[in-house]
C-alpha cells in the first residue's frame, strides 16, 4: 500500500510537469491546466487511502469549507485584480505549509518519536520559509490594494528584518541542536518569522510589488518542498521544487526587465525616494508650455489616416478597466484597413503577463500582443502609437539621460513613432517619481482624461467621420 | 540520513526541470502560470490531509492545525485551477 501511494504521488508528480509544459502554448494550455487538476485530484486520494488517516471527519469538513472559498474567490475575482489574488494564493499557501509542519512536529512529540537532524532542519525551513510568505503576501496585498502606501521609514523597517532574521537564525540553531524538542523556541520562531514577513515587504516600493509578488510565489514553491522533506515525500519535493523554479524565472525576468539587481529592489527602499522631494519642484518647468494637448476628436482626425497604430498598455489601462473600449477602437481602426499592435512591458500592469490577461479578456487575439524586443524594431513604422497609462516604461530619459535613475532600463521605444498619443489623468510621475521627456517631445500629443472615456469618445468620433 | 540525501537529489534535480521546463513558458501566458503554480503548490494538502485525519479520538491541537492546512490547501486548489482554466479559455477562443 505504501509504495501504491508513493507511486500515486509520483504520478501526481509527472500530470503537474506535463501540465506546465502544455502551458508552453496557448492552444494547449487550458488541457494542460485540466491535466495537473487531474494530477492533484490522484495525489488527494493516494493521500486518504494513508494508513494514519483514520477520521475522515475533521478532513471533509477541511475541503468543503475551502472548495466553498477557492470557488468564490475564482469566480469573484475581476481580472483586473488578479495580482491580488495571486499574491494572497501565495500567503495562503505559505500558511499551509507552516501548519502542516508544525502539526506534524506536534503529532512526532505526542508520540516522543523526534526525527533526524535532516527533520529537525526540514520542520523548522518550512516554518520559515511559510511564515514569511504568509504575512510578506498581506502586506504585498495591502500594498497593491492600495491600502498600505510607501513606508515613510524604510530604515526602521530594514532593521526590524536584521533583528528578526538574526534571531530566527539563533533560535533555528538552537531548536535543531536540542533535538527539535523544544516547543517554545518552535513557538517563538513562528512569531519571529511572521514579524520577518512584514519587515522584508513593508520597506519596498508600491512599484516593485510585481517582483515581490513573483518572489513569494517562489516561496510558496520551496515551503511547500520543505514540507516535502518533512514528510519524507518526494512528489511533495518535486511539485515544491517546480513551482520554486517558476516562481524564481519570473522574479529574474522581472527585474531584468527593470534593469535592477533582486538585492537592489529588495533592500534598496522606494526608487528614487530621496530625489522625489527635488524633482517635483522642477516639474512645472519641466512641463511648462511643452506639452501638446489634444482632445478625442483630434485623435480621430489623426487615426483616421493612420495604417500602422500600435497600443501601449499600462497599468492605467488596468484602472480604467478600459480593456473592452480598447478592442472597440482596435475594431474600428481594423475595419478600416489599419493594421493593429499592442506593445506589452515586461513590468506593465502589476505582475507578469497582466496585460495580456486583461487584452485576453476584451477577446483580442494573442497574436496581436507583441513583447519588447519584438516591437521595437517596429516602432518607427507605425504611424501612431497611442500610450495607454504607461509612463515609466516609455520615457526615453532610460536610454538618453545617463543621469536618469532609470538609466538603463530597457523600453519601449514609442518615442520612434511617426506621432505618440499619450493618453493620462494627469501629468503626475509614475513610480520612478520622475518626469517623462516623451511628453514634451516634438512628435507626441497629450490627451487628457481616463483611458475609457477617452477611448469611447474617440472610437464615437471616428464613426462620425 | 540517506533518505535525506536521496530526497535532496531529486529536489536539486527537480529545480532544473523545472528552469527548462519554465523558460519556454511564453511571457503572454506569464500570469496564468503564476496562478496555476498556486494551485499546484496545494500539494501541501496530502500532508495536511494525514495531520487532520490521523488519531481520530479526540481533537488534538495536531489535528486542528490539520484542518486548518486541509483548509487552506484547499483554497489554494480550488482557487487556483479554476481562475487558471477562466484565464486559459481566454487566449484558447481567438483559433
Amino acid at each position: 500500500m505504501f509504495a501504491l501511494i508513493n507511486f500515486s504521488y509520483l504520478t501526481a508528480a509527472v500530470c503537474f510537469i506535463l501540465g506546465i509544459k502544455g502551458m508552453t502554448r496557448p492552444s494547449t494550455a487550458v488541457r494542460g491546466n485540466q491535466l495537473a487538476a487531474i494530477g492533484m485530484l490522484i495525489a488527494i486520494v493516494a493521500a486518504l487511502l494513508h494508513k494514519d488517516v483514520i477520521s475522515y471527519a475533521t478532513i471533509i469538513a477541511g475541503i468543503l469549507l475551502g472548495a466553498a472559498i477557492g470557488i468564490w474567490l475564482a469566480r469573484r475575482t475581476a481580472m483586473t485584480a488578479m495580482p491580488e489574488l495571486v499574491a494572497s494564493l501565495n500567503g495562503v499557501g505559505g500558511g499551509a505549509s507552516v501548519a502542516v509542519a508544525a502539526s506534524t512536529w506536534l503529532h512526532a512529540s505526542n508520540v516522543g518519536i523526534l526525527g533526524s537532524t535532516g527533520w529537525a532542519v526540514a520542520i523548522i525551513a518550512s516554518i520559515i520559509i511559510g511564515a514569511i510568505t504568509l504575512t510578506g503576501s498581506g502586506v504585498a496585498v495591502a500594498k497593491l490594494k492600495g491600502s498600505i502606501g510607501d513606508s515613510r521609514i524604510p530604515k526602521i523597517w530594514q532593521l526590524v528584518t536584521l533583528v528578526s532574521l538574526i534571531t530566527v537564525v539563533v533560535i533555528g540553531s538552537l531548536f535543531v541542536a536540542g533535538g527539535a524538542g523544544n516547543p517554545v523556541l518552535l513557538g517563538v520562531a513562528i512569531g519571529f518569522c511572521l514579524l520577518l514577513g512584514v519587515g522584508l515587504v513593508q520597506p519596498i516600493g508600491g512599484a516593485d510589488m510585481p517582483v515581490v509578488v513573483a518572489l513569494l510565489n517562489a516561496y510558496s514553491g520551496l515551503a511547500g518542498a520543505a514540507t516535502g522533506f518533512v514528510l519524507d515525500n518526494q512528489g511533495l519535493i518535486i511539485t515544491g521544487s517546480l513551482v520554486g523554479a517558476s516562481g524564481l524565472i519570473l522574479t529574474a525576468v522581472m527585474c531584468k526587465a527593470m534593469n535592477r539587481s533582486l538585492p537592489n529592489v529588495l533592500f534598496g527602499g522606494v526608487l528614487g525616494g530621496d530625489a522625489a522631494g527635488g524633482t517635483q519642484q522642477d516639474e512645472g518647468d519641466f512641463y511648462a508650455g511643452k506639452v501638446k494637448y489634444a482632445t478625442p476628436d483630434d485623435l480621430a482626425l489623426l487615426l483616421d489616416g493612420a495604417r500602422n497604430v500600435v497600443m501601449v498598455p499600462g497599468y492605467g489601462l488596468a484602472v480604467a478597466q478600459a480593456q473592452h473600449s480598447v478592442k472597440e477602437l482596435a475594431g474600428e481602426l481594423e475595419s478600416r484597413g489599419a493594421t493593429v499592435n499592442y506593445a506589452i512591458h515586461p513590468v506593465a500592469g502589476r505582475m507578469p503577463g497582466h496585460m495580456n490577461v486583461l487584452l485576453a479578456e476584451a477577446e483580442i487575439p494573442y497574436d496581436q500582443l507583441k513583447d519588447m524586443d519584438t516591437i521595437n524594431p517596429e516602432l518607427p513604422r507605425a504611424d501612431v502609437a497611442i500610450v495607454l497609462g504607461a509612463n515609466d516604461v516609455v520615457n526615453p530619459a532610460a536610454s538618453e539621460d545617463p543621469s536618469s535613475p532609470i538609466y538603463g532600463m530597457p523600453i519601449l521605444d514609442v518615442h520612434r513613432a511617426r506621432t505618440v498619443v499619450v493618453v493620462k489623468r494627469s501629468l503626475s510621475p509614475g513610480f520612478a517619481g520622475i518626469p517623462n521627456s516623451l511628453f514634451i517631445r516634438d512628435n507626441s500629443l497629450m490627451v487628457k482624461g481616463d483611458a475609457k472615456d477617452v477611448l469611447q469618445a474617440t472610437t464615437r468620433a471616428m464613426k462620425e467621420l | 540520513m540517506e533518505m535525506f540525501v536521496l530526497s535532496f537529489t531529486i529536489f536539486i534535480l527537480a529545480l532544473f526541470v523545472g528552469v527548462e521546463l519554465i523558460n519556454k513558458v511564453p511571457p503572454t501566458l506569464h500570469t496564468p502560470l503564476m496562478s496555476g503554480t498556486n494551485a499546484i503548490s496545494g500539494i501541501v494538502v496530502v500532508g495536511a490531509i494525514v495531520s487532520a485525519g490521523s488519531e481520530g479520538t479526540s481533537p488534538t491541537l495536531a489535528n486542528l492545525l490539520g484542518f486548518l492546512a486541509v483548509t487552506l490547501a484547499t483554497i489554494n486548489i480550488t482557487a487556483g485551477f479554476l481562475v487558471t482554466d477562466r484565464m486559459l479559455n481566454m487566449f484558447k477562443r481567438k483559433n
